[in-house]
């Protein structure tokens, strides 16, 4: 079973059977289907079906492609409440990043390293900015 | 100046924290070239031709004494006893090791400094106007609002890996002494008719390999809201900007493609949704950034009197008075100048400064300037706050550490990038061609005579030397592994920017202080009265330029 890191700790599962943002729109079962986001993907159709996702793999073919960072603070800035797991070839430097972004799953391709990964989640304790994992910016919460 | 607290300092220390394992990693093979890269990018280090090259942040050019005698310690201990100042207003360090790097950034960290996002596809450091808040044309400060935008934009989680680096000025002045035509993104600040704070933002302008001047998207834009809408800017360039060819994949090709209209469109859905959430901006907030840039303890001055007495002593010692003439600028309260601090003697790399330099600059800024000084995109350095009465101790103290030389904003005053000396992007040296030149006109008279001449040189497409806004405009290019220099005119900055048009085929190096001369005699012949260069060029077009060069 592959492991990944699910709400900060490891955990090994599997998820439900993943479809294409296409062969999900059009599936009559996609309610217990996970969908993949690939880069370049317009998400504006899955907008009407945010209730119905069990879970959204976004895939990162390279970790030079940041477009899935906006993809999962769109997500959740559109009420999506589920699970955002990255898949692909992120680096666990980016971990902090994803996370404040609204991925809570992290399903590296080499999971030889995931042990060590896990520390890159708290790299940060401190952020200006508004995120997902703290919507309040820094300046409307400085003492 | 802006200064940290223990939220800023955590920032700074953890991201020094991170590096530090981030750099271990990959000296113990954990990390490839490739995964590094990125990394070590976004923390301003690049890999030279002979050694790395570390570009430290200076927010929007302004530092304070302390900071400069570390940046000075620091180039020291670690590097050859010189830093470069860059044009965006950034310190460069040319010779550190990749294991001192940590440390170094350490030191940086001790005096409030730090060198995120200095270079990578992210968002870059903040620039404005070197005259920030002395400026007699200023609107209002800038520079609380770049304060803003640099706490929004550092360690920003949805930006750092945007398909290429991303650049954002501020205006808040009369004249434009931030380039903010030639920028992703320029703010001006405006005053609307009831006299309340706006902002006009422009977009898509840049330089690089497809020079574009930026258009504007609003002209409107109410203060609270500037952080949420630049976000939005920068969502749609995310997601939209084209990541397949790193020629084509800053925002101005994204604005080209989508027409400035669609793009306005495609930031306002965006905006809809993050408009009025938690990153508008509150009173408290904008009062708190504005807090730290309180006007210093001025002495007042009675104007008239102050202007005597400095007259009296300019006709008393006219080297003195030409440098008054030269490198001081009006300032906004009576009885004080702002003093460019030139860093563009004949002989040395344009915007290099040694150790004991910055040492002697944070001095001076401690006597004179209330302990602030500033870097410029021009590549020299200011100290801003300079009672008249002390200009002629300060003059003697410069003059003799070399940092008086009388050329700014004229021809000699050269805005030049490291070059193929240093840089492994350059595909010509720069260095030793603005040194022909600067050698070239020697006879300081003549070069005044000519008047403001914005003369710029870069060594590659990346224009870091900003070639295409130079009045003269000089590009190196590598013509079958040979260097040669492509020349333009008429490129301009400010609010009626305008980009060079090229002049035609390219010089080789030892031509080329006879090109600029040719240059600058058809000028002289064509001037009519005492027009500048550039309204000679506007008035006369390129033809009269280019038959005598080629003749």
């Amino acid at each position: 079973m592959p492991k990944l890191i699910k709400n900060g700790a490891i955990v090994e599962e599997t998820g439900p059977e993943s479809l294409d943002l296409e062969q999900w729109l059009a599936h009559d079962g996609r309610a217990e289907r996970a969908v993949v986001l690939e880069p370049g993907e317009c998400l504006e159709p899955l907008y009407a079906h945010i209730d119905e996702i069990p879970l959204v793999l976004v895939n990162f073919p390279t970790f030079m492609d940041g477009r899935g960072f906006s993809y999962a603070r769109e997500l959740r800035e559109r009420g999506y409440r589920g699970e955002i797991r990255a898949v692909g070839n992120f680096m666990r430097d980016q971990l902090t990043y994803l996370s404040r972004c609204g991925f809570d799953a992290f399903q590296p391709e080499d999971e030889s390293e995931i042990e060590d990964a896990l520390h890159s989640l708290k790299d940060f304790s401190e952020y200006y900015q508004s995120s997902i994992d703290q919507p309040q910016p820094l300046f409307r919460r400085r003492g | 100046m802006y200064t940290y607290d223990t939220y800023d300092q955590t920032i700074v220390d953890e991201r020094v924290a991170q590096f530090r394992d981030q750099t271990a990693r990959y000296l113990d093979g954990k990390l490839t070239d490739q995964q590094f890269l990125p990394l070590r990018l976004q923390n301003g280090l690049y890999i030279q031709r002979l050694a790395p090259m570390l570009r430290v942040a200076v927010p929007y050019g302004l530092l304070n004494s302390r900071q400069l005698r570390k940046l000075a310690a620091l180039s020291r201990d670690f590097d050859k006893g010189y830093v470069h100042v860059s044009t965006r207003q950034n310190f460069q360090f040319n010779w550190p090791a990749l294991e001192d790097v940590p440390e170094i950034l350490a030191g940086l960290a001790s005096v409030q400094m730090h060198a995120i996002q200095t270079s990578g596809n992210c968002i870059r450091n903040t620039t404005t106007d070197q005259f920030a808040g002395v400026a007699a044309d200023e609107i209002e400060d800038p520079r609380p609002w770049c304060e803003l935008i640099r706490q929004w934009s550092t360690l920003h989680p949805e930006f750092a890996f945007l398909p290429r680096k991303f650049k954002i000025a501020v205006c808040a002045s009369k004249v434009d002494r931030a380039a903010i035509h030639a920028h992703d993104i320029g703010v001006e600040l405006v005053h609307d008719a009831a006299g309340e704070t706006r902002f006009r933002v422009l977009v898509g302008g840049g330089l690089g390999r497809t020079p574009v001047i930026g258009e504007e998207i609003c002209n409107d834009l109410e203060p609270q809201h500037l952080l949420t809408y630049l976000e939005s800017i920068l969502r749609v360039y995310n997601l939209h900007g084209r990541r397949d060819n790193k020629y084509k994949a800053r925002i101005k090709i994204l604005v080209k493609a989508m027409g400035v209209d669609a793009f306005r469109d495609a930031v306002e859905r965006e905006w809809a949704v993050l408009k009025d959430g938690p990153a508008t901006l509150t009173d408290a907030e904008i009062a708190r950034a504005k807090s730290h840039f309180t006007a210093p303890d001025y002495a007042e001055f009675d104007a008239d009197t102050c202007a005597a007495a400095l007259a009296d002593q300019c006709a008393e010692d006219p080297i003195f008075g030409n440098w008054v003439k030269r490198n001081t600028v009006e300032h906004r309260v009576p009885g004080y100048r702002a003093v460019n601090v030139s860093l563009k003697a004949t002989g040395y790399p344009p915007g290099d400064i040694t150790d004991r330099q910055l040492e002697l600059v944070a001095d001076l800024a401690d006597r004179f300037s209330f302990g602030e000084a500033r870097t410029t995109h021009q590549q020299n350095m200011v100290l801003a706050d300079v009672r008249q009465d002390a200009l002629y101790e300060l003059w003697q103290a410069l003059q003799a550490a070399g940092m008086a030389t009388p050329n700014i904003g004229y021809l000699t005053d050269i805005i030049c990038c490291p070059g193929g000396d240093y840089c492994s992007l350059a595909n010509a040296k720069s260095i030793p061609v603005a040194e022909a030149i600067q050698q070239r006109f020697d006879d300081m008279d003549y070069v005044y005579d000519l008047g403001p001449i914005d003369l710029n040189i870069s060594g590659c497409m990346n224009a870091c030397g900003h070639h295409h806004i130079g009045h003269i405009g000089v590009l190196g290019v590598d013509k079958k592994g040979q260097e040669f220099y492509q020349v333009s005119l008429g490129g301009h900055q400010g609010k009626d920017a305008s980009l060079g048009k090229i002049l035609g085929p390219s010089f080789k190096q030892e031509d080329m202080p006879d090109v600029i001369e040719k240059l600058i005699t058809t000028f002289v012949d064509l001037r009519e009265g005492e027009e500048s260069f550039l309204e000679t060029y506007r008035r006369v077009g390129i033809d009269p330029f280019k038959e005598r060069v080629y003749a």
